[in-house]
């Protein structure tokens, strides 16, 4: 009996290493280009590196390539703090305009397919070097420019803001309300995927839950929040960890323009560790957080 | 419905008659469900403009020539209209060259990908073996890790490659690999190219949901692991392997990080969009002679062309393909 608890027998031992077999491009890749390069690279963060011709010395320094992107470094600290806060601000946004959206393409109408690819479409087309052009295209900022002019006066935004302006309640919160609204362009190519899993995850839910409760007499909005709302909550979580990765990932975010440019301009390879290993740690420490407390929300219904 | 109610409705077949028997109920409902699916209309209707408009943008600026670009009167409609951009804009990318090696280069990389991300993926749905949680959560993890943070030890690693120090001993010194394509292929095999851990999940949850019965009957039968894997899974899993595919050519075709990384030397459109703006600097350096300025927009309408035209391959297959990029991710089922 001990024996067959130590060792897999016959049937099971052969599927045990043909498992192995089959998951083996992936061990051997984990090894050689992850968990080597990370530990490399979590060591070079505490060195100073010198790059020569065929040559590089790594010199350890301590935590000083850490005090310098703190202390002495003009961008690093005020980059960290405006993408962290950026990035709350947008995957919240993103996060409701996803849910929004999958809830009205739930429902049946002429188009849907359509209206889905429409909507999925950022997926492919505003992705890697794309994203990062689109940013700053000047031209197509001074087009919107001018059609906001000529539009001047007849804008519902604008008037709407500035009513809530006046009115003086919140104006910070107001503020940051209007940032996503001017950015809304922004969020919604950045909300494709999340929208497809919110989808999926509605389609789930059973019809005869929503006819129970509707003979019961309750209305839309309370099967909303007493059926939707719990049903997908599983959705949240990976939505939100997908959003923040996304936002971490992208390629025109500042910080890691930053890293890359330290690395390859000016070849100081220890302090563009030392940042990425920074931004990883906090993300994922963010991540780990927000995370536990989605998580003890979360309603699973089997 | 019996066959006496069936009557009974018909007989009120007028609208408002029954919309008197229900005591006004049927007209509310109506009228609401009218308001709710205009409403429906403009919102959908506002943000598929919303995403699309910049598209559209870019084509009516593509066709522009530079005049329009500061005439005010010209907003959407060019006045000169002109195909010279999309010249230009072909020949600072080098679109025939890159666009072939950007076509080889994706294909191959996506193959490899997808090949690999299937074989791990069906590993991880279909055995039991020791350590399985842990693996799958370093699968989780390359998820997680944004590839920056490895980039810079990445580069060194490939810049003196070595295998366990064989090499620099038969050689006496390490092979410098960086701008060769081999570094990127070897990783790809690895499954750590771009986005492999979502691939394998995806590919992961699409097995566990196929029933195993046909699976049993093959080993019954004397069919090994690997032949089971070939002839019976294989050919199940055709639309998630497909719609990872295609997710892995259009990443990898845009991609900037990893083909900056590895591919440096090789033309493709991404890197060429990328450097778009400087290349129109050169190029009118060296037709002019003189150092001048571009006007910004001349170049962004240039980069606008660009644009258009490293994504028009993509809008092709989007088109013919949309169903399998949109439902591979409904399909699978997401949970955790």
């Amino acid at each position: 009996m001990k024996k067959q608890k130590n060792k897999l027998a016959g049937l099971q031992k052969r599927k045990a290493i043909s498992g192995y077999v089959f998951i083996s491009p992936f061990i051997i890749g984990f090894l050689v280009f992850l968990v080597k390069p990370m530990f490399e690279s979590l060591y070079m963060s505490f060195c100073k590196v010198e790059l020569g011709a065929g040559i590089f010395n790594k010199n350890f320094t301590g935590i000083a390539n850490f005090k310098y992107i703190f202390t002495v470094d003009a961008d690093f600290n005020r980059l960290l703090v405006e993408e962290f806060s950026k990035m709350m601000l947008y995957s919240v946004a993103i996060m409701v305009f996803s849910f929004f959206v999958s809830l009205i393409l739930n429902q049946e109408f002429r188009g849907r397919a359509l209206v889905r690819a429409v909507f999925f479409l950022p997926v492919i087309l505003a992705s890697g070097v794309i994203l990062g052009l689109e940013k700053n295209n000047s031209l197509m900022a001074q087009i919107a420019q001018t059609i906001e002019l000529n539009a001047e006066g007849v804008s519902i935004t604008g008037a709407l803001e500035s009513l809530l302006r006046t009115a003086g309640v919140g104006v910070k919160a107001y503020e940051k309300v209007f940032e996503v609204i001017d950015n809304i362009y922004d969020i919604a190519i950045a909300s494709g995927i999340q929208i497809i899993i919110f989808l999926s995850g509605l389609q789930t839910i059973s019809s005869s839950m929503y006819e129970a409760a509707d003979i019961e007499g309750c209305t839309k909005w309370e099967s909303l929040w007493k059926i939707t709302f719990p049903m997908i909550s599983s959705m949240f979580l990976v939505n939100w960890i997908y959003t923040i990765i996304d936002f971490c990932m992208r390629t025109d975010n500042e910080i890691i323009k930053k890293i890359s440019d330290t690395m390859t301009m000016l070849l100081d390879y220890g302090t563009a560790s030392a940042m990425s290993w920074v931004y990883f740690v906090i993300v994922i420490v963010f991540v780990g957080i927000t995370s536990f407390f989605i998580s003890k929300g979360v309603y699973y219904y089997d | 419905m019996t066959k006496s109610e069936a009557k009974k409705v018909s007989k009120y077949a007028n609208f408002w008659e029954r919309n008197k028997k229900s005591q006004g109920y049927l007209l509310q409902k109506t009228l609401m469900g009218y308001g709710i699916s205009i409403v429906r209309f403009i919102l959908l209707f506002g943000m598929c403009f919303l995403i699309l408009q910049p598209i559209f943008n870019k084509i009516s600026v593509s066709f522009m020539s530079e005049h329009d670009l500061y005439s005010p009167v010209v907003i959407n409609i060019p006045e000169h209209f002109t195909a010279d951009n999309y010249y230009l804009a072909a020949e600072l990318m080098s679109y025939k060259e890159a666009l072939k090696n950007s076509l080889i280069v994706s294909l191959t990389i996506a193959l490899l990908q997808i090949a690999m991300c299937t074989l791990v993926g069906y590993g991880f749905a279909r055995f039991n073996f020791p350590l399985k949680k842990f693996w799958f959560a370093c699968v989780i993890l390359i998820i997680l890790i944004p590839p920056q943070t490895i980039s810079s030890s990445l580069h060194l690693h490939f810049r003196f490659f070595d295998v366990l120090g064989i090499i620099s001993k038969v050689r006496g010194e390490t092979i410098n690999m960086t701008g060769s394509k081999l570094p990127y292929y070897m990783m790809s095999a690895g499954c750590m190219g771009l986005k492999n851990g979502l691939y394998i999940y995806m590919i992961r949850q699409f097995f566990r949901n196929i029933p195993g019965d046909l699976e049993e009957a093959a080993y019954v039968d004397g069919c090994g692991t690997l032949k089971t894997f070939l002839r019976i899974m294989l050919p199940q899993s055709k639309p998630i392997v497909t719609s990872c595919f295609l997710f892995a050519f259009v990443w990898q075709w845009t991609d900037g990080f990893y083909s900056k990384l590895f591919l440096g030397n090789t033309k493709l459109v991404s890197t060429g969009l990328a450097r778009i703006v400087d290349s129109l600097a050169a190029y009118m350096m060296r037709i002019l002679n003189v150092k001048t300025t571009i006007s910004p927009s001349y170049a962004n309408c240039i980069l606008a062309t660009g644009t258009l035209m490293i994504i028009l391959p993509l809008i092709v297959i989007y088109l013919f393909a949309q169903r399998a990029f949109v439902e591979s991710i409904a399909s699978t089922g997401i949970k955790m």
